[in-house]
């Protein structure tokens, strides 16, 4: 019990540790650039002790269930030896955990915005809606795509320099046919992809997959994955936006 | 305090919503496809709750402490009546130091406190058996971010076209990706993709949108995004700099020790 609690209190201060940068980086900020002093310090400290509990029990999280699962299942895989199942789990992988992901949701919406204001789809809010829609299917499909090809990658052992090369490629090409006002939206795109759950489980996944098979490397050979995630993004959406 | 309990109940709410359909893969096919018994079971339930708990006291603690103010800061620093300090001085770009200088600071911050990033490093220090570690990664890795902030916010304030940059980009981390160890490629495209979620998006996005809606001539919608595209750019290379640099100085110490025999 109290090996637990010292593990436990270890990890809390690992965290506030994490955190110290934003506090110090927002406090001088304020107090020695803008010279204002820090509006409600009571609720400021109270958010930051929230942020570090949350933080530890992230952590605490990965270790006992994300990190498990995805290395567990990536084991599975690899012994059922069906490369069919083993790509549609990919696929549902990475549709699945983009589509409905907030940060997505937002840019998205921004995207209509623009598309709207540049003349693209009529100002109306159906049309940016279905706009919207649209473009976070494309994006999902991406992702989708993207792990895919990194677990074949993997399967195969394909150098990631060249699938990445051929990924910068594209996006070169496609940024001179695209439409210019796309192409920011299409360069953040890939960012936000990845959220703080998928990372995990896809690290966890590739990893596993490189560990299990005979000839991988983990290190130059499970990692990857969540490269090709972000890159995809761009080229879809940028496709997206010529042909919509 | 209603309020509060509200916040943290539709953010429970927001992160359930993220988590559900991955669970409904990972046991779906778990079930369905590999027919295996989950092993431990109870231990990865837990570990669910936990994330999800974890994930959602995070956000609530964000939005109620860091981001307010933070965001505040963006607009304030980014303001015109901020920036000028004479009467009859004209904005350039050098005008914007502060700008830069708190992008690449809230840069760095942020990325150190980004979950997944700690979670990829995490996984890089296991898998390299410790040659990688944790804090190195990260601090590496938020390097690359600071420096892709604030290159990010001064393209903002000259406008001068994103592919440039971006394409350039990519041209360097072709050239490193020939020269750098190969252990760490992988890693390093990885971690581009990483930075930029929780932490960083919604403080560095508020920076962006603030700078574009006030240097005179850009447009929030045009010039506002891009900031996210360097944040995920620059650390490729500062993280494969990294493993040049280490490599580097190891070849040098064996090379001073065997000039010493």
């Amino acid at each position: 019990m109290r090996q637990q609690l010292l593990a436990f209190l270890r990890s809390v201060l690992g965290s506030v540790r994490d955190l110290a940068p934003i506090v110090v980086v927002v406090a001088f900020f304020q107090l020695a650039v803008l010279r204002q002093p820090l509006p409600n310090l009571g609720g400021l400290l109270f958010g930051t002790l929230l942020v570090v509990l949350g933080l530890t029990l992230f952590i605490r999280g990965l270790e006992l269930g994300l990190f498990p699962i995805g290395e567990a299942m990536a084991y599975a895989f690899a012994r059922k030896g069906s490369v069919t199942w083993l790509l549609l789990f990919a696929f549902a992988l990475g549709f699945g955990t983009t589509v409905a992901e907030p940060a997505l949701i937002a840019v998205a919406d921004e995207a209509a915005a623009v598309a709207a204001g540049a003349g693209f789809i009529a100002d109306s809010a159906p049309a940016r809606e279905d706009y919207a829609h649209w473009l976070r299917i494309t994006v999902a499909l991406s992702v989708g795509f993207a792990i895919i090809v990194g677990v074949l990658r993997i399967l195969r052992g394909w150098p990631i320099h060249w699938v990445i090369i051929a990924g910068y490629v594209g996006v070169v090409v496609m940024t001179e046919f695209a439409p210019q006002e796309i192409v920011g939206i299409a360069y953040d795109s890939g960012g936000v992809t990845t959220s703080t759950i998928t990372v995990p489980l896809v690290t966890a996944l590739g990893v596993g997959l490189a560990s299990s098979i005979r000839g991988r490397n983990p290190m130059t050979d499970g990692f990857g994955l969540i490269a090709f995630a972000s890159l995809t993004p761009m080229i879809f959406v940028m496709a997206f936006g010529m042909i919509y | 305090m209603e309020a509060f309990g509200e916040l943290v109940l539709a953010t429970l709410g927001d992160t359930l919503r993220d988590v559900l359909p991955i669970a409904g893969i990972l046991f779906g096919f778990q079930l369905l496809v590999l027919r295996e018994r989950i092993p431990n079971l109870r231990r990865v339930l837990l570990g669910f709750v936990y994330v999800l708990l974890g994930l959602a006291l995070f956000l609530v603690g964000l939005e109620k402490a860091l981001f307010p103010l933070g965001k505040l800061m963006a607009v304030q620093l980014t303001d015109p009546a901020f920036i000028i300090d004479g009467p009859d001085d004209l904005l350039g770009w050098d005008d914007y130091y502060w700008v830069y200088l708190f992008a690449a600071a809230i840069g760095f911050a942020t990325t150190i406190a980004e979950p997944s990033l700690i979670a990829v490093a995490l996984k890089a220090h296991q898998v390299s058996g410790g040659a990688i570690t944790t804090s190195g990664l990260r601090v590496a890795v938020a390097i690359g971010v600071a420096i892709g902030i604030a290159l990010g916010a001064f393209r903002i304030v000259t406008g001068t076209p994103l592919h440039y940059y971006i394409v350039s980009g990519y041209v360097l981390v072709i050239i490193q990706t020939v020269y750098a160890p190969r252990m760490i490629v992988a890693l390093a495209y990885d971690s581009g993709g990483v930075t930029t979620s929780t932490v960083t998006v919604p403080l560095v996005t508020a920076l962006g949108l603030g700078l574009a809606s006030t240097v005179p001539g850009r447009s929030a919608i045009l010039d506002g995004f891009g900031l996210i595209a360097f944040a995920s750019l620059f650390p490729i290379m500062s993280v494969m700099g990294y493993a040049q640099l280490s490599e580097w100085r190891a070849r040098r110490a064996t090379w001073a020790r065997k000039q010493g025999e």
